[in-house]
């Protein structure tokens, strides 16, 4: 009796844990092909339930990350009238690619604490330790690489573009542009009330070259000097081919 | 048609690519010169790492340069005896300059001082030889005979050496300095060398202008080779996509350009090798003095 009665005191104490997401891709891996040109992954998945579904509305997030690079950010000055390179901070990890996606405007969606506790918004996903002491607004170098990125479609904020149909069902897709790296792009689910995190679900889709991307990659890493002279042979097998075809061509 | 390069990691237009290694295919077989200050800058503005557009470019500019050089063995107006000393002290030159280079990278600012170099560079040989051609032209034009060559102190040195194909009697010390001089300029600014190479062998060696580009090709293939190799074996920067694709552009131009060349006068491919110089050496001074759009730039940490 004591048993049963704390049981049921410890189910109805312990967080809604019913809600779970359940998450797909159209795709995990993206080969990088000569003719690359980028790839458009569908992103699906539900919400899995024991409980009915409560009052407050249920978003989601999605967001996929690529490989993280340190990067150093320079800023111009004009110095003696011409623009030069006068400051740099280093960012110790900033994802090579970053994207993330909603089901509602920001604000509904995350709170400032879940944002940075789950490192969700592209501005959390940068990591930035201190920079040096003589750089005066630190932040507007960490602005400035999200804008240059953010131009070359490598940071993407989508707000609103996750479907999401009776709190139940939800899609969404994300452009991965052609100047991709190889890696792995860890996508993450986040399942939100209140602007609070109430469940997560995390998979990978794997970027990798083939074919003959692939050879060439590793032949230029593994044995250079066979690359170079490969790639010199071909320059004067070139050369030497249009030299005859053109004097052929005048007889 | 988009083409993903495996070695930049981005995705371009194969046909811009072919284009623009076409256009400066011709510029090249024109003027002797490898086209690297063209395309390097060029590549950069299509969003090719700097690091990968400068080391391929050398590889293309192997490409062109034999395809040029080809017709201009043909036609005998290669001096391979001063291509050959010339050589010695380009070989020498790359490898002071790449030393060079890596110290100014590491005091960073390596980025200015290219720029600067080139800026410099341009702007005196492109005016020099800009003024010269058009008192050329006028005095062909008034038909006054051509000056008879001088003895400098260049005539006074010694270790003289007959250059038959070019008429020439001298010391080679004048052609190996400036074979050192284009080889270290050549390794700092990631070109051949043949915009400098070229006035230099007309104004200070004085070999005659037929001659001058047919030898300049044939010493700036052996110096960009050695360029391919060194940064394909250190750096890991040739893209051999990007390579071939500027390459077919590069040797089909390179030919037509040889012959436009042949049917323009001396002090015409002069002329126009002066304005284009300058134009460049313009484009780059305005870079400099003018406020950019982004202040900002993204560098791998550790270098440019």
């Amino acid at each position: 009796m004591l048993l049963r009665a704390i049981t049921v005191l410890l189910a109805l104490s312990a967080p809604i844990a019913a809600e779970e997401v359940v998450a797909g891709l159209s795709r995990d891996r993206i080969s990088i092909t000569t003719n690359f040109d980028g790839s458009d992954i569908l992103i699906f998945g539900a919400v899995k339930r024991e409980a009915e579904i409560p009052e407050a509305p249920l978003q989601v997030i999605v967001t996929v990350a690529g490989p993280s690079e340190p990067v150093v950010v320079r800023k111009k000055d004009r110095r003696f009238g011409i623009w030069i390179n006068v400051e740099g901070v280093e960012v110790d990890r900033a994802p090579t690619y970053y994207a993330v996606a909603t089901s509602a405007p920001w604000n509904e969606v995350l709170t400032e604490t879940e944002d940075l506790r789950h490192r969700v918004s592209v501005s959390r996903a940068i990591r930035s330790v201190g920079a040096p002491g003589d750089v005066s607004n630190p932040e507007r170098f960490t602005e400035a690489l999200i804008r240059i990125r953010e131009e070359d479609d490598l940071y993407q904020t989508n707000i609103g573009t996750v479907e999401f149909n009776q709190s139940t069902l939800f899609n969404t897709s994300i452009r991965l542009p052609a100047n991709l790296t190889e890696g792995n792009y860890t996508t993450r689910f986040f399942l939100t009330r209140n602007g609070r995190v109430i469940a997560s679900d995390e998979t990978v889709i794997f970027v990798d070259k083939v074919g003959l991307e692939r050879f060439l990659f590793d032949l230029s890493r593994q044995q250079p000097l066979i690359y170079g002279l490969m790639s010199l042979a071909i320059a004067i097998a070139a050369g030497w081919g249009a030299s005859a075809f053109f004097r052929y061509l005048r007889g | 048609m988009q083409i993903y390069l495996p070695i930049a990691e981005v995705s371009v237009n194969a046909f811009l690519l072919l284009g623009l290694g076409g256009l400066v295919g011709v510029l090249s077989g024109m003027f002797g010169v490898g086209g690297g200050f063209l395309m390097t800058p060029l590549l950069f503005f299509i969003g090719i790492p700097p690091a990968v557009a400068v080391a391929t470019e050398a590889n293309q500019i192997v490409a062109s340069s034999f395809s040029g050089v080809l017709a201009h063995v043909r036609r005998r107006t290669v001096d391979f005896r001063m291509g050959t000393v010339l050589l010695i002290g380009g070989l020498i030159g790359a490898a002071l300059g790449v030393q060079l280079f890596n110290t100014l990278k590491a005091i960073g600012q390596v980025d200015l001082l290219v720029r600067l170099c080139y800026v410099v560079f341009l702007g005196v040989i492109g005016s020099l030889m800009f003024v010269e051609s058009l008192n050329a032209i006028r005095k062909t034009r008034r038909g006054a005979a051509p000056k008879r060559k001088k003895h400098t102190w260049i005539h006074a040195l010694p270790f003289k050496m007959k250059f038959r194909t070019s008429g020439l009697y001298i010391s080679v010390i004048p052609p190996v300095i400036v074979g050192v001089m284009v080889g270290v300029l050549a390794a700092i600014m990631g070109v051949g060398g043949g915009f400098i190479m070229v006035p230099a062998m007309i104004y200070l060696l004085g070999m005659p202008t037929k001659v001058v580009v047919g030898t300049s090709l044939f010493q700036i293939i052996f110096v960009t080779a050695f360029t391919t190799l060194l940064h394909a074996t250190t750096n890991f920067t040739v893209d051999m996509v990007l390579a071939v694709l500027l390459l077919v552009g590069g040797v089909i131009g390179a030919q037509v350009g040889t012959q436009i060349g042949t049917k323009l006068k001396a002090e015409q491919l002069r002329i126009l090798l002066a304005i284009m110089v300058l134009a460049v050496c313009g484009k780059l001074a305005f870079d400099l003095l003018v406020m950019p759009a982004e202040l900002y730039s993204l560098g791998a940490p550790g270098g440019h």
